[in-house]
């Protein structure tokens, strides 16, 4: 179902959502094409492959997928005479929680993804690209194959692609409920046809061995939408939108405890935490303030609303000093973020108040991260569990006063001992609750004391729960 | 396998049409990369016919050109994939943090009562619960990236946003025979 007409937020500026909520607006091939689409495509064939790897260089684009990488400088990896055939894959597995972006471009600009990825494919020399879509977007599936077909009828996709020479197909292939397939080298394993287990780097750089063990490049749907408008503007025009380092715009997805949650496509820094919360969403709800907020997606480090955070910034003489920011100070791009000791992530704002309590909250997170390892690390498929099942009985009031502590331990072990970053992304939302909402966690566990020789806190609490949960699992 | 694995009712015979799509849906990889093609044949078997069915393995494995335990560890690790009938409708519900904040384990028991559903028995293994008439079954899933417009939840391929009250979940169910 398409979702209720929403008008942009006159702060906004709708590049990649252009055509999202658009009145009048539907998804097939004549409504695109009357509004100018594939213009851009046909601009892109006029220019050499290498032309266009350096204007997305120069358009300094990184990727909207979470890890915020140069776009251009992943492009770069790829040998212009690359031997081996070059595989590109789009990246529409969106299942970070607290992301909702790609959906509305999947679900309504279909032809916008499709126009980027031709000329994706043509600036790396993909002839062959997969749309890796979730599983649970059945409809976006059939959205993206009903535009494939257009394309494909019109000459945009297939052989000889607008007399260029060349020649390109794209398949759209559905994931089975797995959030780990977003990693991308999880991705390429499910697309493979096995397990979602994500592959070590080294050597499996996707850029150099990826699918099929060829050159592939993995980007967002987001991302590749961007080089459409790089295309259109030209690497440095681009570059003008938002602030340097931090190029284009950025969807930002807020939901939680706010008055009018929602999307918002902003010039990367356009806003700052408070404008966001406050003037775009409404600020809190009635009666309430705010009190954490993750703001990129649930692997990223919860911010606390009270706090003050201490950032370097680079003074006139190049030197560094301290600077005091408040919470609603926070410009909300990615280097912003980054020194404020969070991440922008996917763009996922998760937003909570003060009725809110973070060991239920964080308790909600780590179910999560518990069901999706993939299983593989021992530090990441027993952690994740353990994590869950400490905060599991803190928040069910069976917890113990080392709980905490044992809490910390297990994370602290977690990170930078996996395969891939699931690792980091299951830890650093506990290592971060703790740290910011000491105070709960510590209500949360001075309840109880562990007598000795019991197993679990909760045997010893509560024997005929423990019994019980031993029946079910 | 458990005791529980024997009991999978046998994948019925493949009709002609569903074999000719899964025919075309191999054409996407290239040819010596069929085995890619697992997920989409695994989608198309459990679309028609509700669920893998034991000797969805050998037939899939046959089809691809691999053995019967390459296909078997993936219907084990994406949660998509059952071995045992769901209701005629199935209904996912979003578990996760936005979602759980604006509801979803309230919507979730409101929709186990309209449906006279009992979740009392699901496990991370076995997340699937079926009504004792058949009509609906019911688990919860992770974030369905649609996080703004909490809770939400999925009925057979239909999705729906801000299913806040116990009429707006009954008005849904009240959709499906
Ligand atoms: C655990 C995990 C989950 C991820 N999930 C997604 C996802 O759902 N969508 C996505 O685009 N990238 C996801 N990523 C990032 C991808 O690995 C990859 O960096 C990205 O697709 C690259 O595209 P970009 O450079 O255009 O951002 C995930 C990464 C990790 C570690
Ligand atoms: S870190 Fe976790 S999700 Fe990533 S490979 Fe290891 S076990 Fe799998
Ligand atoms: S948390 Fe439910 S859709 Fe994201």
């Amino acid at each position: 179902m398409v979702s209720l007409v929403k008008h942009p937020h006159p702060r906004e500026r709708r590049l990649v959502f252009k055509n999202v909520d658009r009145p009048g607006w539907s998804p097939d091939i004549d409504t695109y094409l009357q509004d100018g689409g594939y213009d851009d495509l046909k601009k892109g064939f006029g220019m050499k492959p290498q032309e266009i790897v350096g204007e997305v260089k120069t358009s300094q684009l990184r990727g909207r997928g979470g890890a915020g990488f140069s776009c251009g400088m992943k492009w770069g990896f790829i040998k212009p005479d690359e031997k081996k055939p070059v595989y590109l894959i789009c990246n529409a597995d969106e299942s970070e929680p607290g992301t909702f972006k790609d959906r509305y471009i999947i679900h309504q600009d279909p032809h916008q993804l499709l126009e980027g990825m031709i000329l994706s494919c043509y600036a790396v020399n993909a002839r062959l690209a997969y749309i890796y879509i979730r599983g649970e977007f059945p409809e976006g599936a059939r959205i993206l194959e009903r535009a494939i077909q257009e394309a494909h009828a019109r000459g945009f996709l297939g052989k000889n692609i607008l007399g260029s020479g060349f020649d390109l197909e794209i398949f759209v292939h559905r994931g089975a409920g797995a959030y780990i397939c977003g990693e991308e080298t999880g991705l390429i394993e499910s697309l493979e046809g096995k397990r979602a287990y994500p592959r070590i780097k080294p050597p499996y750089f996707p850029a150099v061995l990826g699918l099929y063990q060829c050159p592939t490049i993995v980007n967002n749907v987001e991302t590749l939408c961007n080089v459409k408008h790089i295309v259109r503007l030209g690497g440095a025009e681009f570059a003008k939108i938002g602030r340097p380092n931090n190029t284009g715009t950025r969807i930002l997805c807020v939901s939680g405890d706010v008055q009018k949650p929602g999307y918002f496509e902003l010039e990367c820094g356009a806003v700052t935490m408070g404008e966001l919360l406050n003037d775009l969403c409404g600020g809190p709800k009635p009666g309430r303030k705010f009190k954490a907020v993750i703001p990129g997606g649930s692997s990223a480090k919860v911010l606390r609303a009270d706090d003050t955070y201490k950032i370097k910034v680079k003074q006139p003489d190049g030197s560094m000093a301290d600077q005091e920011l408040k919470f609603d100070d926070i410009v909300l791009d990615f280097d912003s973020l980054a020194a404020v000791g969070s991440m922008a992530g996917s763009g996922g704002v998760i937003v909570m108040d003060d009725s809110r309590d973070m060991v239920w909250a964080l308790n909600n997170i780590n179910e999560f991260y518990a069901h999706e390892s993939c299983g593989q690390c021992t530090p990441c498929r027993e952690g994740s569990l353990w994590m869950k099942k400490i905060t599991d009985r803190l928040a069910g009031g069976y917890g113990v006063a080392a709980d905490p502590r044992t809490l910390k331990s297990v994370a602290d072990n977690i990170a930078g001992r996996t395969i891939c970053a699931f690792g980091e992304a299951c830890a650093w939302p506990v290592q971060s609750f703790l740290q910011k909402f000491p105070e709960d966690f510590a209500g949360a566990a001075a309840k109880n004391e562990l007598p000795r020789g019991a197993r679990t806190a909760l045997e010893a609490l509560n024997p005929a729960l423990a019994a019980a949960a031993a029946e079910r699992h | 396998m458990s005791a529980a694995a024997e009991e999978i009712p046998t994948l019925p015979s493949v009709p002609a049409e569903l074999e000719a799509r899964i025919d075309e849906a191999i054409t996407h990889y290239p040819p010596d990369f069929k085995r890619s093609a697992t997920l989409p044949l695994l989608h198309l078997l459990q679309e028609h016919f509700g669920f893998l069915g034991a000797g969805t393995e050998e037939w899939v494995a046959h089809k691809l050109g691999l053995e019967p335990v390459n296909v078997y560890e993936v219907i084990t690790f994406y949660p998509m994939f059952r071995r045992a009938p769901a209701g005629r409708h199935h209904i996912r519900v979003c578990r996760t943090l936005s979602c759980a904040l604006g509801g979803s384990y309230e919507l979730m028991r409101q929709l186990c009562e309209l449906a006279k559903i009992d979740r009392s028995h699901a496990t991370h293994h076995a997340p699937v619960s079926n009504a004792a008439d058949g009509k609906f079954s019911i688990e919860f899933v992770e974030c369905l990236a649609s996080c703004g417009t909490a809770p939400v939840c999925m009925v057979d391929d239909d999705f729906y946003e801000n299913v806040a009250t116990k009429e707006a979940a009954a008005q849904i169910l009240q959709r499906y025979e």
